[in-house]
């Protein structure tokens, strides 16, 4: 059966409150710690920062916190600013990127844990080695018959604007990680991001494996566990509609029967 | 238990080149559902009060009973396909799945034959 508790020794505890400074502005960050290492269940810990001296975004909460409270705070960031997608994590109760969530926008204590219903490798680190298998699975590149032409592969403008809405996806993982039926199923169902690279390259003027690609979709586990429960669509922190993605591959799973 | 690279696992067995016949049906049983939904409300309240043979007069009408039929297979096949997804959803075990999955095609079949075999018997005024 589908697993509804977590098992014992993922049950969380209370954990650590950690020292408040001085200040007027202050917000309580109750962030989620588990180390491998020390055979510990997971805890929250509660860190207090003082807003007037913190950048407005949780990354920024976070990064203050790490670099003087608590330096064993385990999670990942790049870019900070929307692009790399590694600060994906689930914040107030939904996925989004630590760098693109103000703090000014959560009432009350900002609740920080990693991606849900994924392996956790360290704190807010959470593994994504099937997620990006599911990506690779996909074979997101472009696969043509006709011979490489001696320049390059054009597109018009018009065919290009239907790239536009899926090109943007960075791969953050907070859609499938979001998505019920991904938790339920996510050994067998490509879940929302890796469906959403998919019709991006079946939507691709230039690709010519349409045909070959809808194979691949065409299973009852690989995409039609999507339920259309939307989660996906508004957990996404670039505003994409995973969601939207499906449903014009299902469309396309139709036409070509019909 | 094979320990397979990651990529091997998500690609597993390959893919079914099923469900878009399942994802067709699910979708017309729905829509069909919906007037024949309302024949089967307006049906029942017609007759609320009626008698055995009163409903069996209004089921001689071939009309009447053939929309009633047509209801009943439609609505049952409708509730195959929803709960072959929710057993598939939620239930992992392999031995389990598939004696529930066989399961809901038997219970299924049962009521429909059933089901037909009560319309068509009253039709015929017995």
């Amino acid at each position: 059966m589908a697993e509804f508790s977590l098992p014992r020794n993922s049950k969380v505890q209370p954990g650590k409150t950690w020292p408040k400074p001085q200040g007027k502005r202050l917000k309580d960050f109750r962030i989620y710690r588990w180390n491998p290492d020390d055979g510990q269940n997971p805890r929250i810990d509660t860190y207090t920062v003082d807003m007037d001296k913190c950048g407005p975004m949780v990354l920024d909460a976070l990064i203050k916190i790490k670099n003087e409270q608590d330096p064993t705070l385990t999670f990942r960031r790049s870019c900070r600013e929307g692009i790399c997608g590694s600060c994906a994590m689930n914040i107030d109760g939904t996925n989004t990127l630590a760098c693109l969530k103000s703090c000014a926008e959560v009432k009350g204590d900002v609740r920080i844990y990693p991606l849900p219903h994924m392996p956790v490798v360290k704190d807010l680190v959470p593994d994504l080695t099937r997620f990006y298998a599911q990506h690779r699975s996909i074979e997101p590149w472009l696969k043509t018959v006709t011979p490489e032409p001696q320049t390059e592969w054009r597109q018009s403008p018009d065919d290009r604007k239907h790239l536009d809405g899926l090109y943007e996806c960075i791969l953050c993982a907070c859609c499938s990680t979001s998505c019920p039926s991904y938790w339920w199923n996510g050994d067998r169902y490509l879940g929302p991001a890796a469906l959403l690279q998919a019709y991006r390259w079946l939507i691709d003027s230039r690709d010519e494996g349409t045909g070959e690609r809808l194979d691949n979709l065409e299973d009852p586990f690989r995409l039609y566990r999507c339920h259309t429960i939307m989660n996906c669509a508004k957990a996404c922190p670039k505003g994409l509609s995973p969601a939207k993605a499906i449903a014009e591959i299902k469309r396309m799973m139709v036409e070509r029967r019909a | 238990m094979l320990h397979k690279t990651p990529l091997g696992q998500v690609l597993g067995l390959g893919s079914a080149r099923a469900g878009t016949g399942h994802f067709i049906a699910q979708r017309v049983t729905a829509i069909a559902g919906i007037p024949l939904v309302v024949f089967l409300i307006g049906f029942i309240l017609v007759h609320r009060r009626a008698s055995r043979a009163e409903i069996v007069a209004s089921l001689e009408n071939p009309v009447v009973a053939i929309l009633l039929a047509l209801t009943l297979i439609n609505l049952l096949w409708h509730m195959r396909l929803g709960l072959q997804v929710v057993i598939e959803d939620y239930v992992h075990t392999p031995a389990r799945k598939h004696l529930l999955l066989l399961l809901n095609i038997a219970f299924t079949a049962v009521m429909g034959i059933s089901a037909l075999y009560a319309i068509l018997k009253m039709s015929f005024g017995l």
